[in-house]
């Protein structure tokens, strides 16, 4: 389980996390909801330490625990990093390296893992989710749909704890979002922990667990997701409505 | 022509002797020396400022100093820094760069790292943010980031301007003849000095190194095209 208690994180005036806690359990998945600018991206990223916030603690388990009062070390920094895998918003294929070394890259370069190891966890994963023809593409032979599903093999090639999704289908077609919302929806199922930031309100009430909603950088709401969307909460109907949900 | 012709054949060959023992050894190990000047200056003069005082101020002076060096190399031109170097500094009583290869080599590799780091940094600039922080994210350190994802696709975007440098610097090494090598310009004037075919030896050392010089062209439209392979 993750716990973050008391997150600051402050971009000259403007306050991105004010005081954030919240759990993130294993095995489930957690929608973090909110609108533009509510600080949703913010507190992904500083999970997996993309940002550093400027107060607060982060506990992962029982093995990590960062105090963001205290300076952290590079190799505090990475070792956390490394139980995390992340599939961005924009298309952050490795592109000039195939399909293949895109998945192999980090496992070799940053487990350790032996080339033949490596290559046979990328080829197995790209059997799983029918994606074997496009190993020795580059990123540019490939459409955004499928971009985005080898960028979810990538974070997963790296055997992380947690896979965090920031907006993963917000910069492609109803299409191409389906065929990567289809790859979620079977790993929410298989219990993978996924943490995911989306404006998609269909597909978090199908996969999430749990919900978070941040308004002004500040969670107004955090419980099951099922509840989330019947809240008789004025503030979080209004934010339903305007998602045409 | 034919005069020219005969004189080719007389001189070509002592001309492409210095070239293989001057022009093209100055040329690849400036250059060499140059392009690892110029990715470290590079990589520091990007570098962000680290929160923690001390290593702030540490990074801001290294930053600094970086880029002084790059002001200094390309406010000043090449031949004055090589008079400086060699005949300057040994009259300060800094002999180290009295043996004029050591001088030649230091002013050639300083010059044109600091106009390679610019390039470098330019290239390093334009790969989009969100590729560092993919490889961030699978808890890459900051040299593996650079070593596997940020230089090789900055590479591809820094040929141009560095094969210009690599061409520039070729052309300059016959500045080295003002501080006694006798690379092949400073031998077709001690032959023209002899035979008095003025015009015709200097033709003859600018085709000899516009032959060079396109040579390498070629080898970078290969590059280019090489590197190219993972864009569209």
């Amino acid at each position: 389980m993750i716990r973050i208690n008391n997150l600051v994180q402050q971009y000259n005036d403007k306050l991105a996390l004010d005081h954030v806690s919240a759990t993130f359990p294993e095995h489930q998945t957690t929608a973090i909801l909110g609108p533009s600018g509510s600080g949703k991206s913010t507190l992904l990223r500083a999970l997996n330490l993309l940002e550093m916030p400027s107060k607060g603690t982060l506990k992962i388990g029982n093995d990590t625990a960062i105090d963001f009062d205290q300076p952290l070390t590079m190799p505090q920094i990475l070792a956390t990093r490394q139980q995390f895998g992340m599939v961005f918003q924009e298309k952050a294929l490795f592109t000039h390296l195939t399909v293949r070394k895109n998945l192999t890259e980090g496992p070799i370069k940053v487990k350790k893992m032996s080339i033949k190891h490596a290559n046979l966890t990328a080829d197995r994963l790209l059997q799983q989710f029918n994606m074997t023809d496009l190993a020795e593409r580059y990123p540019y032979q490939l459409s955004g749909g499928q971009q985005q599903r080898v960028a979810i093999l990538r974070a997963l090639a790296m055997q992380p704890k947690y896979l965090l999704l920031d907006e993963p289908t917000s910069a492609l077609d109803p299409e191409l979002e389906a065929q990567v919302l289809r790859i979620l929806r079977d790993l929410a199922s298989q219990k993978t922990s996924m943490i995911i930031v989306t404006h998609n309100m269909q597909f978090a009430k199908r996969v999430a667990d749990q919900v978070l909603f941040l308004e002004a950088g500040q969670i107004t709401y955090a419980g099951a997701a099922h509840e989330f969307f019947e809240a008789p909460n004025p503030r979080i109907q209004n934010f339903l409505s305007a998602m045409q949900f | 022509m034919s005069d020219f012709i005969n004189l080719a054949i007389k001189y070509l060959p002592e001309i492409l002797r210095a070239a293989l023992f001057y022009t093209i050894p100055l040329t690849i190990i400036s250059f060499t020396l140059a392009i690892i000047f110029a990715v470290i200056t590079a990589v520091i003069r990007i570098m962000k400022l680290p929160k923690s005082p001390i290593i702030r101020l540490l990074t801001l002076i290294i930053k600094s100093m970086a880029s002084f060096y790059v002001w200094l190399f390309r406010s000043t031109p090449m031949i004055v820094q090589l008079f400086i170097v060699f005949y300057g500094l040994p009259n300060a009583h800094i002999t180290l760069f009295a043996n004029a290869w050591v001088a030649a080599i230091t002013v050639f590799s300083l010059n044109t790292g600091a106009y390679a780091a610019e390039s470098i940094r330019a290239a390093i600039t334009s790969v989009p943010a969100v590729q560092k922080e993919a490889a961030e994210s699978l808890g890459m350190s900051p040299f593996q980031v650079y070593r596997h994802i940020i230089l090789p696709q900055a590479a591809r975007i820094s040929i141009p301007p560095l094969s210009n440098s690599l061409i520039s610097l070729l052309k300059d090494t016959s500045l080295a003849s003002v501080i006694t090598i006798v690379e092949m310009f400073y031998l077709s004037q001690q032959i023209a000095a002899e035979n008095y075919k003025i015009l015709s030896m200097y033709l003859l050392v600018a085709l000899v190194y516009a032959a060079m010089t396109t040579i390498l062209s070629i080898g970078q439209h290969y590059l280019e095209r090489y590197t190219s392979r993972f864009i569209q």
